[in-house]
């Protein structure tokens, strides 16, 4: 913050001691807090890791059968049926939702599959021939893209709480430093505004009083000049440095 | 922070894939093909073979990670991850999860995922 001093600017009184005793404490229990999260947060980080791994050596054996699920159509159908399918896919009946998950105060999106009901952009294809195997196909699918979509939460969970453990990592410092920022700023505030009030007593006490010479001096007809003599009753060690002399 | 990120996965949905034509047939079927409404009608899939280019696939995957705000999870085949593998590694949002799956041609190589050279990094394997 303010130079390469190792050493927190403190004035040796016994308040500061004890304001530096309690600022100590803070910053023991915050650490500690932080540091309990950081390992919950770890520990759920290594498990999602496991889980990943695992997740993509289970994927890329469902999707090898659901390979040859396809080839088994092609083969029933007698040709290609891509073009056909991908033209009359119009409305998706597999979808995903995401849903929350609070590990340590870090919300986790979790996806999870749902079918639309009542959508089937399918219904002709392979009624010629090859229906049950493109039946069988489409269930092969559907199971392959669950692990798929099961894989895809672990993953941005992964990417999350990535993220997040770096920064709960780097708290610690930047935060007691930002503290520490706010607190001073606070401070120099207070100082401004004090100052600020003070100044506007100040002008509204003298502005009252030159008022009150305006009228005596009317009521008297002796010319404003008197007002310079007449002894202004301010006490010296007000805040107000320079009072206008006004001739 | 958490209420930012709830709106912007909540109104995700779909799927959507970018694959050769073998991968994309038997993922329509599973029902994860979509087209949205007319004026501009979007698909949610693309085929890709030998004549597609580079740019086709780099500009689909650029619609579906960063345009489009109602996919949830890209599925891409592998070795098409690997002609845009830059972008696919410099993607590093949470949304939508960027997965790169198998093909029928195209065994599974753990060691070119994205994800998991990170995973393996992060364990200093």
């Amino acid at each position: 913050m303010s130079g390469a001093v190792g050493r927190e600017p403190v004035f040796p009184t016994r308040q500061s001691l004890g304001l530096m005793k309690a600022k100590l404490k803070g910053a023991e229990v915050g650490h500690s807090l932080l540091k309990r999260k950081s390992e919950a947060l770890t520990k759920r980080f290594r498990e999602i890791t496991r889980r990943i791994d695992e997740a993509k050596q289970k994927m890329g054996r469902v999707m090898q059968i659901a390979a040859f699920s396809l080839a088994e159509v092609s083969y029933a159908v007698g040709g290609d049926i891509g073009y056909q399918i991908q033209e009359s896919a119009k409305q998706a009946r597999f979808r995903v939702r995401a849903k929350n998950e609070n590990v340590s105060g870090v919300y986790l999106p979790q996806f999870e599959s749902y079918t639309e009901e009542g959508v089937n952009d399918f219904g002709l294809t392979g009624l010629g021939k090859g229906g049950q195997q493109i039946q069988r196909c489409r269930e092969t699918y559907a199971r392959a893209v669950e692990t798929l979509v099961e894989l895809a939460s672990l993953q941005t969970a992964f990417l999350i709480l990535d993220e997040v453990i770096k920064v709960v990592n780097r708290r610690d410092i930047n935060s007691e430093l930002d503290e520490l920022d706010r607190e001073e700023f606070y401070r120099l505030k207070k100082v401004s505004n004090k100052k600020q009030r003070d100044n506007a007593a100040a002008d509204a006490e003298i502005l009252a009083a030159r008022e009150r010479a305006a009228e005596k001096a009317a009521q008297n007809g002796t010319p404003p000049v008197a007002e310079a003599e007449e002894p202004e009753t301010t006490d010296v060690l007000g805040e107000q440095e320079d009072n206008d002399v006004i001739f | 922070m958490a209420a930012a990120a709830a709106s912007t996965y909540k109104d995700r949905q779909f799927l959507a894939v970018i694959g050769d034509e073998d991968s994309v047939t038997g993922l329509l079927l599973a029902g994860i093909g979509h087209v949205t409404d007319p004026p501009d009608a979007q698909r949610n899939f693309l085929v890709v073979d030998a004549k597609t280019e580079n740019s086709e696939v780099e500009r689909a995957f650029k619609s579906f990670t960063e345009e489009r705000k109602d996919i949830a999870v890209v599925l891409i085949n592998q070795h098409i991850a690997e002609r845009i593998r830059h972008s696919v590694d410099t993607f590093t949002e949470p949304f939508p999860a960027v997965l790169e799956i198998p093909s029928k041609d195209h065994p599974y190589d753990p060691e070119k995922d994205s994800v998991l050279k990170r995973v393996r990094r992060l364990f200093g394997e």
